[in-house]
């Protein structure tokens, strides 16, 4: 029988193997952040420890650095003294960083394919649930907690229950003005947010092989909502291309070698998955979530469902929760909703491409008065590349805030956040409760459907401009 | 890390479902550097709440947090494990957690267990007729048990013996490191390397 991607990566990074005993497997590559890293370093110096491979370890400040000021110390001192303990852990431990102000700093899953140390075939890890991000690469990779963190740190690997796999065929075309982020959210919605638990996800089919390499990252990245610790992308000459130019892409010879054995990633014909499933592509709409988890999702023609009509007691109790907290009534059309904020951004929805389909809705137009947009790159080379092309400018004149590289309003775990009853469309990836600020109200958006809402005040995609 | 064996304790029912981890705590308590002192942000949007259960006075003391389905969900901050382990609880029972946040309690020595819905179900209606109802939880046996009660449950049984001998599995990993040197001199000259930095 033929193995699925999934499960040759796997295969390939068994460092051993026994009866009743978690596989060990090797890990390619280590991306650390200041949030999730501080007390696996003092785990290392507690036990006398060393970083057993710091060059397969690389550093970034995103979760709790400031989008504005930058060049200013870190106002909150406590916010300060993590990103220090992340700077001094990095040199005491020859760990490369990218601090606030390098070129190369951003969020940790918009560094990695940038700098083409993301690359197919490989097993990667990240204190951090987004890291599912990099599997658009046909990587494994997924996130782990802090005492994981401190276990690759010294050794270099993870003792791991292999996971079951999952296909996700996601076949046709999709109509104009829909997005990879409507492809994501569409699917949560579909299996639920428990759907993917335990599994791997290989997303297949037609639609997914026309995606972009940062659209298929945007699928991959919000795995996690759907339960599932990772999800992958087959590669292909997508891939290769955007692999090729990048400063840690093979070279020569290397070059040759990586895209013979990356050619060999995708599931053979006879694999057989633990589940299937099947998206049509040619029926999915702009999508926009209505409560305060992932999978309470519905295309923005859609009005605000009612509780009553939900079959299942515990989905019935939890969307009852939901509509009281995002203080929505059933039956209100979605497109009626008006928002205070909208932000453009997060490791899901804040690279170039990105940037690019907001600035060309927003070209020449003025967002609301009633609102604000903020507008986040994922990574410093994100809001050079844009300003390059002048689309700093398109958001400023259209009214928006145009910021620096980070997390920031995604988790609100820097100043960027929303107050009590604020009300949010946002590009990045969890509406739960609180999330982008205490008692904040979120509707997880595509950058389409965020700028024209930005626009209109409303939900809104750019067909009701 | 504690040997687990077993643990005798009054529990308190959380009838939610989905409870992710920026509601257990939330991402403005996660500056801290240490794995202590998380216990005021646990729950803490919820806790301001005074109907909220944690702040029901007749469940004080409780060790065991009885939950709804899909606990743990969203991000992967162990700061929540350590959040409940910091307030004081020692077991967490539920029909569903989620993956990260079961892999990161059995690193951390804090014991999810799972039991079927139903069961979960009864053991919240006892405790609501009697918060002083003590669980044991046996992890030898696999087994809670209250009163004449018992429910088994699976766990998988590596994970069992390491918390059962309180073993910390990087030592544990360690004992391999040799395999693991065998397996970085095979691997393929085209991986990538963060250092020196190229960019």
């Amino acid at each position: 029988m033929g193995k699925t991607l999934a499960e040759k990566i796997w295969a390939d990074h068994i460092v051993s193997s026994a009866a009743n005993e978690p596989d060990l497997l090797y890990i390619d590559l280590h991306l650390i952040h200041e949030v999730t890293s501080p007390q696996a370093f003092d785990g290392l110096r507690l036990a006398g420890r060393p970083v057993r491979r710091p060059d397969l370890t690389i550093a970034t400040e995103d979760h709790n650095v400031p989008t504005l000021n930058i060049d200013q110390p870190i106002a909150d001192p406590v916010s300060k003294l993590q990103v220090d303990t992340l700077r001094a852990n990095c040199k005491e431990f020859g760990v490369r960083i990218h601090s606030l102000g390098d070129s190369q700093q951003g969020i940790v899953h918009v560094v990695g394919p940038q700098l083409g140390i993301t690359q197919p075939g490989m097993t990667i890890v990240c204190g951090d649930s987004h890291t599912s991000t990099h599997g658009a690469f046909g990587a494994l990779a997924f996130g782990i907690g802090t005492s994981e963190v401190e276990h690759v740190l010294a050794t270099q690997t993870l003792p791991l229950i292999r996971p079951k796999t999952m296909a996700i065929n996601v076949e046709g075309t999709l109509k104009e003005g829909v997005t990879s982020k409507d492809i994501i959210l569409a699917i949560i919605a579909k299996i639920g947010t428990g759907g993917g638990q335990g599994y791997v996800l290989e997303y297949r089919g037609s639609a997914i092989r026309a995606l972009s390499m940062e659209g298929r990252m945007t699928v991959c990245n919000m795995s996690i909502e759907a339960g599932a610790r990772a999800g992958l992308i087959a590669p292909d000459e997508t891939t290769f291309a955007y692999v090729n130019d990048k400063p840690h892409a093979p070279q020569g010879a290397d070059w040759d070698a990586a895209v013979a054995y990356w050619k060999t990633l995708q599931s053979d014909a006879d694999a057989v998955f633990d589940k299937e499933i099947t998206i049509n592509a040619d029926d999915l709409e702009p999508f926009v979530t209505w409560g305060t988890n992932p999978g309470q999702g519905l295309p923005l023609n859609a009005v605000v469902p009612n509780p009553a009509d939900i079959a299942d007691a515990e989905e019935r109790g939890a969307a009852e929760r939901a509509l009281t907290y995002m203080g929505l009534v059933a039956g209100t059309p979605l497109k009626s909703i008006s928002v205070d904020t909208v932000f453009l951004g997060s490791c899901t929805n804040g690279r170039i491409e990105d940037l690019r389909a907001a600035a060309a809705v927003l070209k020449g137009k003025k967002i609301a008065s009633t609102l604000r947009l903020l507008v986040v790159p994922g990574s410093a080379k994100v809001r050079l590349q844009a300003e390059s092309e002048g689309l700093d400018q398109i958001f400023l004149d259209a009214g928006a805030e145009w910021r620096n590289a980070g997390c920031s309003m995604c988790l609100g775990m820097n100043p960027d956040q929303l107050k009590p009853q604020e009300r949010a469309a946002s590009t990045s990836n969890r509406n739960f409760e609180g999330r982008q600020g205490k008692g904040g109200r979120t509707h997880l958006v595509s950058p389409l459907v965020a700028a024209a809402t930005a626009i209109r005040g409303t939900l809104s995609s750019p067909s009701d401009l | 890390m504690e040997k687990f064996i077993t643990h005798r304790g009054t529990a308190i029912p959380l009838r939610r479902s989905n409870v992710d981890t920026d509601q257990i705590i939330p991402a403005v308590y996660l500056k801290r550097v240490t794995k202590s002192g998380f216990e005021d942000g646990l729950f803490s949007a919820w806790r301001s709440d005074p109907e909220f259960v944690l702040n029901n006075p007749s469940y004080a003391g409780a060790t065991i947090l009885v939950a709804g389905p899909d606990f743990g969900t969203g991000s992967s901050r162990e700061h929540a494990v350590w959040a409940l382990q910091n307030y004081g609880f020692k077991v967490v029972l539920s029909s569903r957690f989620a993956d990260i946040f079961r892999g990161n309690s059995q690193k951390a020595g804090l014991l999810t267990i799972i039991l079927a819905q139903e069961v979960i179900e009864e053991i919240w209606q006892k405790i609501e007729a009697d918060p002083q109802l003590a669980l044991t939880v046996n992890l030898e046996a696999k087994s809670v048990t209250y009163g004449e009660t018992s429910h088994s449950f699976q766990i998988d049984d590596y994970t069992r013996w390491r918390l059962m001998e309180g073993l910390d599995d990087i030592g544990l990993t360690l004992k391999k490191i040799d395999q693991v040197g065998a397996f970085e001199s095979e691997r393929a000259s085209y991986k990538p390397k963060t250092l020196p930095a190229l960019q």
